[in-house]
């Protein structure tokens, strides 16, 4: 079971500022172990942000997105007090949703 | 005109390929999945045509309407920050590439109406490298690049 | 003609370059690292560090089924708030001068009934593998973060561990006939990009203490002071520094004393 997102939402004037830390390997499937044998690749795939079920933001992640992933986005059209959802999947199926409140 | 007819060719050839993959059942379309990940524009090495094709596009256009902010020295590659803001409106997605990494894409974010075209990620870097963030707007690709030198630190402490 | 003069436009340009090249590098590197440390620090992987411990403090965990929320960690039981400030130091319960790691495998055991060797198995995480320790130690520091180090050295028994560190630090051995202060102990040493601090000099131990914990985005891991030391003494080619070792408890006491006054700023961020 992957560790919970660090989510942090916040009004700036009308818009809303996302920062959001992932806690995954994202192993490139480039690296080799202690005894040569090369590390499969596992990283997060799919990245998704909703509010009040509309997609906010979307996104497609190859393992060249640094280990614990750090994402900051803006958008427009929600109000302090309702949630941000975000989604991640990644190559294994394994699958995390966490949710934060928009802060004033 | 040459280069237009020629580019043309290739995509029908290669949506030919894709036709026949998802007749033998090897593609779905990707309106069948929930969360679509573009294999193949994942595999791309080194070339920014190839990326944009692998995308759906034709040609990508340098734009001074893309910025890219990022430390021109990286201390470490392990971790790069990047942020790219567009001013081109109607700006659908926003991608980085890294030239030089195994496989350029490393990431590519869809920008629904009413979401800033404005990302702020970190990514990996292999060595030093020329970097693309890649905008599709309006249906169409534009690019602005920058170098990046990866440096290895010592103790750090 | 147009292709001549950009030519030798170029030319002059780039000599020109190459005489101010030499004056401005250094400093437009450092510059530039600068820049890079600054967009790394508003969003320090290290809090899915500080969140995972907090939650470790709380649950119920061991033999005993007990949590860590009664641990002593120098300011009476249960406090968390400022008590990486005031470590290492001496605890009367078990006579022993402690930093926050041996406190807290102290506590796995007195708490929650781990054996020593179970408490000390995984001092330190690595890829795919996370450990409770640098989760407990993230959790802990940053409950300290903004306020200044102050440790003490007014009992015998920390006089003792502060002077036996003292002399650690200068000690010089191993193949390469090593001490902490060949590369610590004067002004303006580095490793390629590093500019390395002197931790006889207080600004600089202030600097270097007060922001360890630390993110090493090389590594993806958070990483503990007594990884620090660990990794110090790997580098010189010593023999392993053994975790929560009095020696390596009487070296950070040295350092952490050095720093006295400087403002915690950690879990940080380094490259």
């Amino acid at each position: 079971m992957a560790d919970p997102m660090k989510i942090r939402a916040t009004m700036v004037g009308d818009k809303v500022e996302v920062k959001v830390l992932m806690a995954h390997e994202m192993e490139t499937g480039q690296r080799k172990d202690s005894k040569g044998a090369i590390v499969p690749a596992w990283f997060i795939q799919n990245v998704t942000a909703t509010v009040n079920g509309k997609t906010v933001l979307s996104a497609e992640w190859g393992p060249a997105v640094a280990k614990n992933p750090f994402l900051s986005f803006r958008f427009s059209g929600a109000k302090a007090g309702d949630k941000v959802v975000i989604t991640w999947t990644d190559n294994h199926g394994d699958k995390r949703s966490d949710e934060a409140t928009i802060a004033a | 005109m040459k280069m237009g007819r020629r580019r043309a060719l290739q995509d029908g050839s290669a949506m030919a390929v894709m036709g026949l993959a998802m007749a033998a059942g090897l593609l779905r379309p990707s309106t069948a999945r929930a969360e679509a990940w573009n294999k193949a524009a994942f595999e791309v090495k080194g070339n920014l045509n190839e990326e944009v094709r692998a995308l759906g596009g034709s040609a990508a256009t340098e734009s001074k309407d893309i910025s890219m902010s990022s430390p021109d020295i990286a201390e470490n590659g392990a971790v790069v920050p990047f942020t790219v803001t567009s001013n081109l409106p109607k700006t659908e997605s926003i991608a980085l590439l890294v030239e030089k990494n195994p496989n350029m894409l490393a990431a590519n974010f869809s920008i629904p109406d009413g979401t800033e075209p404005w990302i702020n990620t970190r990514i990996k870097m292999g060595q030093t490298s020329n970097v693309i963030a890649l905008v599709k707007a309006d249906g169409r690709y534009y690019y602005t690049s920058k170098e990046v030198k990866v440096t290895l630190g010592g103790c750090g402490g | 003609m147009t292709h001549t003069w950009i030519t030798a436009a170029a030319l002059a340009a780039g000599f020109f370059a190459a005489g101010l090249a030499t004056a401005q590098d250094k400093d437009s590197t450092s510059k530039q690292i600068e820049r890079y440390r600054e967009a790394l620090a508003e969003g320090n992987p290290a809090e899915l560090w500080e969140a995972r411990g907090e939650a470790l403090w709380k649950e119920k965990r061991g033999p005993k089924g007990a949590s860590l929320e009664r641990c002593d960690l120098g300011l009476g039981p249960g406090i968390v708030k400022g008590a990486y400030t005031v470590l290492p130091k001496y605890f009367a319960d078990t006579g022993k001068v402690e930093d926050l790691e041996s406190r807290l495998v102290t506590c796995m055991v007195s708490l929650q009934g781990f054996t020593p060797g179970e408490a000390k198995k995984d001092p330190f995480g690595g890829p795919g593998k996370k450990v409770p320790m640098d989760a407990l130690v993230a959790y802990i520091a940053s409950e300290s973060r903004g306020m200044a180090m102050h440790v003490s050295i007014a009992d015998p028994k920390e006089r003792e561990a502060y002077e036996l560190g003292r002399q650690i630090f200068f000690y010089r051995g191993g193949p390469h006939d090593f001490a902490c202060a060949s590369c610590h102990g004067a002004e303006g040493k580095r490793i390629r990009l590093q500019d390395l601090p002197n931790l006889t000099n207080p600004a600089d131990a202030r600097k270097a203490y007060t922001t360890w914990p630390a993110y090493r985005v090389s590594q993806g891991e958070v990483r503990s002071m007594q990884w620090r030391l660990n990794d110090c003494f790997r580098q010189q080619r010593f023999p392993e520094l053994e975790f929560t070792s009095p020696a390596s408890i009487a070296l950070s006491l040295y350092l952490a004393r050095t720093a006295e006054g400087g403002v915690m700023d950690a879990p940080a961020i380094k490259r």
